[in-house]
């Protein structure tokens, strides 16, 4: 520990640290441009300076320089606010003066730095220079003349996100930061740079020109194009989302925020379900909810229990899975299933189905083995807390399924589930990496689920979690991917069959009589019996919407308060950030009227009392945000023989990461991104 | 593509290290410890412009040029392209047959290395640096110092330094290169490396013991 003054202020922080740092412990703000504290120190903006007592007389950049016992710091004398205010006189010397037409006038650190250093004219009377822009794919916009060469984007792609596509090339006058050659940038983390740059050099493609940030109403949410639960912040003006931001959260996403998720949200204004629908001679027509309620009611009346089944889909909070489930239990119906895919996931315990070691504990780990998951397509976000990981202990990874680049160094085991039983039986090299290591972890993801052999992988990777000393009093390295961000939530409410009732399959193959899909479009609706009678409750006319006989518009994540439980266990609210369009209604509302209609009325009236029910049901519900994290001491596996493996190689069920569920479906910026993914393709060939 | 303006030019479609380049970037790699291959980027690429040169008799480093020593040296492309971008004495489009490189850093300049420019200029029928004559046969840029300023000024061609320059020197020395003929490099006055102009002026009195 070094005891530093700063500004009179004496801290004590850890030796090693910087002054920036230290002064951030001081509560005292520095400026800064190139420092980021989730980014290697570069030093290159010199907006940091202070002045050190006792050091040569020359003002000093902070955010590279370490403390040192004793040291007396000034970060506002005059030789300071004299040398910042020459950095920003030689900052601005390039920087054009469009802030009334650039997109980040109103949140720019430039601009904001320049009313607290900038002189009130420019000395500066030569030509500015001009600086081509730079195609980097349908997301990121770039106006590289406002670019001050702080190197962020580049430190981020190359650092955090691991795709080294960014560089600066030539020099002095001449550097520009870009691609050098022409192409898009090639991470799922990429719309992150958009939020590093300090000025408007790389600004948002989809949102040019669309708002300025006052006018916007921001609302915290929660991310649910993928199960990491990311919280996210929603911007909106009137009915409109218009921008997505990452909000922070150490525990989950630190401050990033995966490119789909980011991007999406102009599906959410096209193909929108915004009216029931009933269909009738064949055709669907336009109704009223009444005439929607009437219609199912009819149909129900002369169903019993037993053939009455529900399938709750991806995008689902879990308020309106627990209101469908209530309601198919008065209807006397336990024919409930949120494992759209197929996923043969074990919900009689909560280790079994959660990533249980926690996002921020991936830190901790000091070896990791995947199984039939691509992490960077199912959860950038989480992809890089593994990289960051690896890249801090320069831990073994081993991978067993398809071979690809995860951004780090993996040891490849095969695409075949059988490499289990041989890391198992110590057959592998990589099982003594494992069983050496204290603190193993293993993930397994859904594509290694969702699989005839399913529970076999389930069981057997589970056995071998155990074998290697993953299982013990303080440390849990068993792990299950999601990508549905409904799912574990759904999992936990036991929103999967009950006693004799009927899974996805059994209901799809015309084992119910009416089927009552809550956003569920993950499978072919092709499957489902021909005489089946199909309720759809959602917001896209997609797959499901298409086949039904009555469909119910639901509210997307932005249009309700919802609860969300990530792949952790990690339950986290969403609040609304706009209506939902038309007659549109928030689901657990549509359900609660419905189950009046038909004499079943559920016991709740509000939000509240249902969250009070969610929480009776599991305790998880009652901490919002809050994660516990528990060690295993009960060893015994999940159902299922880990002897049956099959050959069949293991795939990600993310066959592309720009389209995954009915919102990235319909977002044009989302074909674009697959459009400039093929012909990165097609020009690498 | 950034960084470069002016006329455009045909990027090769492949590059691939011939047989004297690989025994080259072999020595060199084996300098460095294993991990850190990296380092040889700049010696690297210098083998790709010399065998450009040998292969088109223009010495340059093609982007398939740069990819293949990213390849050879397990870097992301990016970074090659930083490294070569940034030092000038990579020439990242093709240059004519004889690279002239004009010193005008001060000691140059005030022995008259304007005169060598102009000299240059008149001789190849280039207007400014980095441009290339018509003919396809010279290449002029502006140098910073070359490290010989007791010969100031330098002219250098390729790799070859030639000193205490003017006008009359360039025109016989760029009518050789016309003709295919290399003249020896070093002082253009004829002095002994960087012995004073005119003969010795110390040491001319010393006189030894006779042998026996």
């Amino acid at each position: 520990m070094a005891k530093v003054t700063i500004d009179g202020i004496v801290v004590e922080v850890a030796s090693g640290s910087t002054i920036l740092q230290a002064a951030e412990q001081a509560g005292i703000e520095i400026p800064r441009f190139c420092y980021h504290e989730r980014l290697s120190i570069a030093g290159n903006c010199r907006m940091c300076l202070v002045e050190v007592e006792k050091t040569p007389p020359k003002p000093i950049a902070s955010c590279g320089y370490p403390v040192a016992d004793g040291m007396v710091v000034h970060t506002d004398s005059p030789m300071v606010r004299k040398g910042r205010r020459g950095v920003m006189e030689f900052l601005l010397i390039n920087h054009p003066l469009d802030c009334p037409i650039c997109d980040q006038g109103g949140e720019c650190d430039l601009q904001d730095q320049a009313m607290g250093f900038g002189a009130d004219h420019s000395r500066y009377d030569e030509n500015k220079r001009a600086v081509p822009d730079k195609n980097l794919g349908p997301l990121v916009k770039t106006s590289m003349n406002r670019c001050i060469h702080c190197t962020r984007c580049i430190r981020f792609i190359t650092e955090v996100a691991g795709v080294p596509d960014l560089g600066a090339t030539a020099r002095g006058e001449h550097m520009e930061v870009g691609t050098y050659v022409e192409k898009a940038l090639g991470s799922e983390l990429s719309g992150n740079i958009i939020d590093l740059c300090p000025v408007g050099a790389l600004t948002s493609k989809p949102y040019a020109f669309v708002a300025r940030p006052w006018e916007l109403a921001k609302v915290d949410s929660i991310d649910v194009l993928d199960a990491i639960g990311t919280n996210i912040r929603i911007d909106a003006r009137g009915t409109e989302v218009l921008r997505i931001l990452p909000r922070i959260n150490e525990d989950v996403n630190e401050e990033w925020l995966g490119d789909k998720s980011r991007f999406a949200m102009d599906g959410l204004k096209r193909r929108r379900l915004d009216r029931p629908w009933v269909r009738e001679n064949g055709k669907l027509r336009a109704a009223t909810w009444d005439q929607a309620f009437a219609a199912i009611a009819a149909k129900l009346k002369t169903l019993q229990g037993d053939r009455i089944g529900a399938i709750a889909g991806d995008l689902c909070d879990a308020e309106s899975v627990l209101a469908l489930k209530d309601l198919l239990a008065n209807l006397g119906s336990t024919n409930v299933d949120c494992r759209q895919d197929g996923a043969r996931l074990d919900a009689t315990r909560r280790d079994f189905y959660c990533f249980n070691t926690s996002i921020a504990g991936i830190e901790e780990a000091d070896a990791i083995l995947i199984v039939g998951s691509n992490p960077r397509k199912e959860a950038p976000v989480l992809n890089a807390r593994i990289r960051k990981a690896w890249l801090a202990s320069g831990m073994p990874i081993g991978l067993i399924g398809s071979e690809t680049d995860l951004t780090y160094a993996v040891t490849h085991l095969g695409a075949s589930p059988s490499a289990l039983t041989d890391l198992h039986t110590g057959a592998h090299d990589f099982a003594k990496i494992l069983a050496n290591a204290k603190k193993p972890m293993i993930i397994v993801g859904q594509g290694a689920l969702a699989r005839p052999d399913g529970s076999a992988i389930l069981a057997a990777a589970w056995r071998l979690a155990a074998h290697v000393g993953a299982l013990s009093a303080d440390w849990h390295g068993f792990n299950v991917l999601h990508t549905a961000a409904g799912r574990v939530g759904a999992l936990d409410l036991g929103f999967v069959p009950g006693p004799n009732g009927k899974s996805v399959d059994a209901m799809l193959d015309g084992g119910v009589d009416l089927l009552w899909l809550l956003g569920a479009d993950g499978f072919d609706p092709a499957r489902i019996a021909s005489g089946t009678f199909v309720v759809y409750q959602g917001h896209h006319g997609d797959a499901g919407a298409q086949r039904a006989d009555v469909i119910l518009p639901g509210a997307a994540y932005t249009e309700k308060s919802g609860t969300y439980v990530n792949t952790e266990g990690r339950a986290q609210r969403a609040f609304k950030a706009v209506y939902p369009p038309g007659e549109a209604r928030e689901d657990w509302t549509i359900l609660r009227a419905f189950s009046a209609i038909v004499g079943k009325t559920l016991p709740y009236d509000t939000i509240e009392a249902l969250r009070t029910r969610m929480e009776q049901i599991h305790p998880a519900f009652g901490r919002v945000g809050f994660l516990p994290r528990f060690g295993c001491s009960d060893h015994s596996g999940p159902a299922g023989d880990p002897a049956v493996l099959s050959d069949a190689p293991l795939v990600s069920t993310v066959a592309n990461y720009y389209v995954t569920d009915p919102i990235s479906r319909s977002s044009p910026t989302m074909a674009a991104c697959i459009a400039a993914q093929d012909q990165t393709a097609l020009a690498a060939e | 593509m950034a960084a470069t303006n002016g006329p455009a030019f045909e990027q090769p479609a492949s590059f691939a290290f011939d047989a004297d380049s690989e025994a080259e970037i072999t020595k060199i790699v084996a300098r460095y410890p294993v991990g850190k291959q990296a380092s040889a980027v700049i010696p690297a690429l210098y083998i790709v412009q010399k065998q450009m040169k040998r292969d088109t008799g223009s010495a340059w480093v093609p982007l398939k040029g740069m990819d293949a020593v990213g390849a050879r040296l397990g870097m992301p492309p990016i970074r090659v392209y930083e490294v070569a971008t940034f030092y000038f004495m990579f020439n990242m489009k093709p240059i004519g047959k004889y690279h002239l490189q004009v010193c005008t850093t001060t000691p140059c300049w005030l022995r008259g290395s304007d005169a060598v420019t102009e000299a240059c200029q008149h001789a190849t029928g280039i207007r400014n640096f980095g441009d290339t004559s018509a003919d396809g046969l010279f290449t002029m840029t502006e140098v910073e110092c070359l490290g010989a300023c007791v010969n100031a000024p330098i002219l250098q061609v390729d790799d070859d330094f030639y000193e205490d320059m003017d006008t009359e020197k360039v025109n016989a020395l760029l009518a050789a290169l016309r003709r295919g003929e290399r003249p020896a490099p070093g002082s253009m006055t004829g002095r002994q490396t960087s012995a004073p102009d005119g003969g010795a002026t110390t040491l001319n009195t010393l006189q030894f013991a006779p042998e026996g």
